[in-house]
C-alpha cells in the first residue's frame, strides 16, 4: 500500500509542499488525483480501474504510467 | 460501447516535476508545446498512415516563397542577381528542379554533383564548379561543355592552364578568395587569400598566360553567419579586386559570386536566442552586399552580375521531420527521456541545432523537461539534450522543424534504412520523392567471397 | 493641472547578492515628483525577492525566458497588458533586451506600451566582440579584445595578448586567466553557461570607475553621473560607491552619446589607468543596479526618461552631488508559503 507522508497536501491549483523537506512541487491534475486516492488509502488496483473509468486509455499504458508516477513519488521522497 | 468512450476524459500521463526555486537560469525554459498539427494543410497523421514513420516531408510552396522573396529582395537592391542552388544543400532531384523552375543555376562541388545537375537538364554553361577536388578528367568535362569553373588552389590552376593549352579552348574561370571580414575563425582553407596577395598572384598568373578567360570572382566566406556586415566587407574587397583587374589588364570582371553562408531559422547549439529571434533577415544581407558594389566606383554599365549560392538559408525551414514515440523511460536521476523512432543518422544536424521539436496533437499546459533519444542502440544518438515537451506517450507523433537543409545529404545508411521523403506540392497533393531504402538497396554492391559462403551455426 | 499617473512594467526584481536594477529603478519612479506611478513587477523566477515587496511593487506577472522567443514574450506582455494597461515597460536584464528592442514597435503601435532603448543598430555596436571596432570609431581607448568560438583558438589569440588576460561571457561573467589551461577553463564554464562567443580581453591595471545616464537619442546626454566603487564582493558587484566629481570622465560620456545618438538608460563602466587614461570596457544598454545613487545625487534619471516617452518637455540634469554614497544591505523579508503557491502555480501576485 502507498502511504503518501503526513501533512502532505495538495492545493487545486496543483502546488504540493512538503512541510519536512521544505520542497515544493507541481502537479497535473490526474497526478492530483492519484495522490488524493492514496491519501484516501485506496490500493493501486482500484486507482487504475478509477482511471480506466474516467479516461481514455489502455489499461497497460495507464499502469505504466502509474508505476512511473508512483516512482516519481518515491524518488521525491513524498511516501513513506 | 463507443459512445460510452467519447464521454471520457482524455487522458494525460499523471506528472509531478519539482518548482525551480534556484534563481535565474540564464538559458530559460523553451517552451515548445504549441502543437502543430498539419503541414500545409495535410495533416500529420494521415501522412504517417500513408508514408510510414519517420518521415521527411518538403513543403514546395515555402521552398518556392522563399526563392522568389530572396530574389526579389536582392533584386530590388542590385540590378543584376543570379541565384545558383547550392547542391550539396539539398540534391534530391525533385527539390533542385523546384529552384532550376524558379531560374535558379547550379553550384557544385563535385564530379558527382556536376552530373546530377546535367541530367537535371541544367545547360552545362549556367552550372557552377566549386571545391578543392576537381580531378584532370572533370577539368576537361567542365573546359569541353564550358561551364564556370571556380579555381581553388595553385596545383588546379596550374593544372587547367595545362588541360586548357592540349584542348585548344579557352575556358571561363573565377578564383576563389578568402578574406579577413572581421568574423572569427577566417575561412581560409578554401581558395586564395585577399590580404596576402596571393589572390593577387592567382590573377596575374591567369592573366599572363592567357589561357584562361578570367570572368569571375568568387567567395563563401563561412557558414551560418550571423553578421551580415562581414558581407559587406566581403563584397568591397571583391569589388576592390575587380577594378583592379579592370586598372591593371583593361578586362571587366563580368561576376562576383559572393557564395552562401547565411543562416537559416534554426536555433545554433550554445545559441542563448532562439534562431527564429537572432538570425538577420535576407534583406540585412542583401543591403551590405548590394550596398558595397553600388558604392565600389564601377561604371554604371559594367556592374557585374552578383552570384549568390544561397542553400540553407532557402530550403531549412521548407523541410519536416515526422516521427513518433517509442517510449518513455525515467533515468536513474530521475530525469525523463523518450525515444523517438528517428534518430542523428537521418537527423545528422542534431549535432549542431537544437532543433525546434512540436507534438502534433493537442496537450495540456503541463510540462516535463525531457532529454529526446534517438532508437540507434548507440550513446551519441541524442536529437535533444533538453527540451520542454508536454508528457507524450508512446505512439504520439512529433514535428521537427528546419531540417531541409543538410539532413538528406548527410544522413547516412546506419543500424537502420533510410525513411521515405514526399514533397507536398502546390495544391497540397503528396508525393514520394525520395522512396525509403530497401535491404536490397542497401546490399546490391556487396559481393560476398566464396569462401565465405556458407557457415554452420 | 491633476498629476499625471502611470502604469510601468519594470523587470529585473532580483535584489540578490549580485542584484537587478529593478528594484533600484522602482524607487526612482515611485519618487518622481511630475508623476504617480502603478508598480507591475516582471518575474522570471518565483522567489526573485522585489515579487513579495508589495509597497513597492503593486502586482506581479511571471515572463517567459528570454530564450522562449519574441512571440511568446508578446503574447505574455499583451495579457497583462489587457489587465493592467500599462504604459511603459522598463526592461533590466541584458540578456531580455535583445527582444525588448525587437518589440518595441510593436509594443507602442499594437499595445501603445512605450519603452526607452537604444535601437538595434546601437545595441549590436556596443556588443562586447565588437567594442574594440566600435572605440576606434568614436575616437575612445578600449582594451584590445577577440572574439572566440573554440577553446582551440585561445593560445594563438592569448600568445598575442600576453597574461594575464580577461575572458568574458557574451552577456555576463568576466574572469582574470593568468595561464592558457586557465584560460581554457575560463572559456569552458563561460561558453556553457552564456554560449559563444567568449571574449578574450587585454588586462589593465588601474581602478574602475562607472557612469550611469541616460541619452535622448538626438546627441544630448539627459543625465550622467559617475562612481567609483568602494567595496566590492566576491561577484565584483560593488556594494558600497561614491559619486565622483570627473570633468574628462563627463566629457567622454558626453563624446560617445552624441557619437551614437544614444536613446535610453545606460552604465558605462571604464578602467583608469595610473597614467590617467580611461579606457571603455563595456556599454551596458539599461540602468545599472546602483542608479538610486544617481536618484540620491539629484539626478531622477529613470523618471527623466518616463516623461520623454510620454511626449513631455525634458532638460538635461544640470548636475549633481559630488560625494553622495549608497551602501548596499540585505534584509530578510518573513514571506507566507501560500504567496510563493501564487506567482509558482498561476504566474501572478
Amino acid at each position: 500500500m502507498v502511504k503518501i507522508k503526513k501533512n502532505i497536501a495538495v492545493s487545486d491549483t496543483g502546488f504540493l509542499f512538503n512541510p519536512m523537506t521544505g520542497d515544493s512541487f507541481s502537479v497535473n491534475p490526474i497526478g492530483q488525483e492519484i495522490i488524493r486516492a492514496f491519501q484516501e488509502e485506496k490500493g493501486e488496483e482500484e486507482i487504475l480501474e478509477e482511471i480506466l473509468e474516467a479516461y481514455r486509455v489502455d489499461r497497460s499504458t495507464a499502469e505504466k504510467d502509474l508505476l512511473d508516477f508512483k516512482k516519481m513519488l518515491a524518488h521525491y521522497k513524498l511516501i513513506d | 460501447m463507443k459512445e460510452k468512450e467519447m464521454e471520457k476524459k482524455s487522458y494525460e500521463r499523471p506528472v509531478i516535476k519539482p518548482l525551480n526555486s534556484g534563481l535565474m537560469n540564464k538559458f530559460g525554459t523553451r517552451t515548445e508545446y504549441t502543437p502543430v498539427t498539419h503541414i500545409d494543410g495535410v495533416s500529420v497523421k494521415s501522412l504517417i498512415e500513408e508514408y510510414g514513420s519517420p518521415l521527411f516531408v518538403f513543403s514546395e510552396r515555402k521552398i518556392r516563397e522563399n526563392i522568389r522573396d530572396a530574389k526579389r529582395i536582392f533584386e530590388t537592391r542590385y540590378p543584376k542577381v543570379q541565384f545558383a542552388w547550392s547542391y550539396k544543400t539539398n540534391y534530391l532531384n525533385a527539390i533542385c528542379r523546384t529552384f532550376h523552375q524558379e531560374g535558379s543555376w547550379a553550384e557544385v562541388v563535385s564530379i558527382f554533383e556536376y552530373h546530377k545537375a546535367v541530367s537535371n537538364g541544367v545547360p552545362p554553361e549556367k552550372i557552377l564548379f566549386n571545391g578543392p577536388d576537381k580531378t584532370d578528367e572533370d577539368l576537361r568535362i567542365s573546359v569541353k561543355n564550358d561551364s564556370l569553373i571556380h579555381i581553388d588552389h595553385l596545383d588546379e590552376l596550374y593544372r587547367l592552364i595545362e588541360i586548357a593549352g592540349e584542348m585548344h579552348k579557352k575556358p571561363r574561370v573565377a578564383i576563389r578568395v578568402n578574406m579577413d571580414t572581421g568574423v572569427y575563425p577566417i575561412w581560409d582553407r578554401f581558395g586564395f587569400n585577399y590580404e596576402n596577395g596571393q589572390a593577387w598572384d592567382a590573377i596575374n598568373k591567369i592573366m599572363a598566360g592567357d589561357k584562361l578567360n578570367l570572368i569571375g570572382l568568387h567567395c563563401h566566406i563561412g557558414t551560418y553567419m550571423l553578421t551580415p556586415s562581414a558581407y559587406g566587407i566581403a563584397a568591397s574587397k571583391m569589388a576592390d579586386l575587380a577594378l583592379g583587374i579592370k586598372r591593371r589588364y583593361k578586362k571587366n570582371i563580368s561576376y562576383i559570386d559572393i557564395g552562401g553562408g547565411f543562416a537559416s531559422k534554426n536555433t545554433l547549439k550554445g545559441s542563448y536566442q532562439l534562431g527564429t529571434d537572432a538570425v538577420p533577415d535576407i534583406s540585412e544581407y542583401a543591403e551590405q552586399i548590394a550596398g558595397s558594389l553600388l558604392n565600389a566606383g564601377f561604371d554604371t554599365d559594367e556592374l557585374p552580375y552578383l552570384y549568390l549560392e544561397t542553400g540553407r538559408a532557402l530550403i531549412d525551414d521548407a523541410g519536416f521531420l515526422l516521427g513518433t514515440v517509442i517510449s518513455n523511460k525515467r533515468l536513474s536521476d530521475g530525469r525523463r527521456s523518450t525515444i523517438m523512432d528517428f534518430g542523428v543518422n537521418i537527423l545528422f544536424t542534431a549535432f549542431w541545432y537544437d532543433h525546434k521539436v512540436s507534438p502534433a496533437q493537442e496537450f495540456s499546459r503541463f510540462t516535463e523537461d525531457t532529454v529526446l533519444y534517438g532508437p540507434l542502440c548507440m550513446n551519441i544518438d541524442v536529437i535533444r539534450e533538453n527540451v520542454t515537451l508536454p508528457p507524450l506517450n508512446a505512439g504520439d507523433h512529433v514535428v521537427v522543424h528546419f531540417v531541409g537543409a543538410y539532413n538528406i545529404t548527410q544522413s547516412m545508411q546506419f543500424i537502420a534504412l533510410r525513411p521515405n521523403v514526399v514533397m507536398i506540392d502546390l495544391k497540397g497533393e503528396s508525393h514520394i520523392i525520395r522512396k525509403a531504402e530497401t535491404m536490397d538497396d542497401v546490399e546490391r554492391n556487396e559481393r560476398i567471397p566464396a569462401h565465405l559462403e556458407n557457415f554452420k551455426l | 493641472m491633476s498629476k499625471a499617473s502611470y502604469t510601468i512594467a519594470v523587470t529585473g526584481l532580483n535584489a540578490i547578492d549580485s542584484p537587478g536594477p529593478g528594484l533600484a529603478v522602482i524607487r526612482a519612479l515611485r519618487e518622481a515628483s511630475s508623476f504617480d506611478v502603478r508598480i507591475i513587477g516582471l518575474s522570471y523566477e518565483a522567489l526573485e525577492p522585489g515579487i513579495y515587496m508589495h509597497e513597492l511593487v503593486d502586482k506581479s506577472y511571471q515572463v517567459p525566458y528570454p530564450g522562449a522567443g519574441q512571440e511568446v514574450l508578446f503574447e505574455r506582455l499583451k495579457y497583462i497588458n489587457a489587465v493592467e494597461n500599462l504604459d511603459f515597460i522598463y526592461p533590466n536584464f541584458d540578456a531580455e533586451l535583445f527582444n525588448y528592442i525587437a518589440l518595441s514597435g510593436r509594443l507602442k503601435k499594437e499595445l501603445n506600451i512605450r519603452t526607452a532603448l537604444p535601437d538595434q543598430e546601437q545595441f549590436e555596436a556596443r556588443h562586447k566582440s565588437r567594442l574594440f571596432e566600435f572605440g576606434s570609431e568614436h575616437g575612445i581607448k578600449v582594451p584590445f579584445a577577440r572574439p572566440v568560438y573554440s577553446a582551440g583558438e585561445i593560445p594563438a589569440v592569448a600568445a598575442g595578448m600576453g597574461f594575464p588576460l580577461v575572458v568574458k561571457g557574451k552577456f555576463y561573467d568576466a574572469r582574470v586567466a593568468y595561464t592558457v589551461e586557465q584560460a581554457m577553463q575560463h572559456f569552458n564554464k563561460i561558453s556553457a553557461e552564456w554560449g559563444l562567443p567568449v571574449l578574450l580581453q587585454e588586462f589593465l591595471h588601474g581602478s574602475e570607475v562607472n557612469v550611469c545616464g541616460a541619452g535622448n537619442g538626438k546627441g544630448d546626454t539627459l543625465g550622467a553621473v559617475p562612481m567609483r566603487k568602494l567595496y566590492i564582493t566576491d561577484k565584483g558587484k560593488a556594494w558600497a560607491g561614491v559619486t565622483l566629481d570627473d570633468e574628462k570622465l563627463l566629457e567622454i560620456t558626453a563624446k560617445l552619446v552624441s557619437a551614437t545618438q544614444w536613446n535610453g538608460p545606460f552604465e558605462l563602466e571604464f578602467m583608469k589607468t595610473r597614467e590617467d587614461e580611461y579606457y571603455l570596457i563595456e556599454i551596458n544598454p539599461r540602468f545599472p543596479a546602483w542608479c538610486y545613487l544617481a536618484v540620491g545625487a539629484g539626478q531622477n534619471q529613470p523618471e527623466a526618461l518616463v516623461n520623454l516617452a510620454m511626449g513631455r518637455e525634458v532638460s538635461p540634469f544640470g548636475s549633481y552631488e559630488v560625494g553622495k554614497m549608497f551602501i548596499r544591505y540585505s534584509y530578510d523579508m518573513i514571506v507566507d508559503i501560500k504567496e510563493f503557491e501564487q506567482i509558482s502555480t498561476v504566474g501572478e501576485l
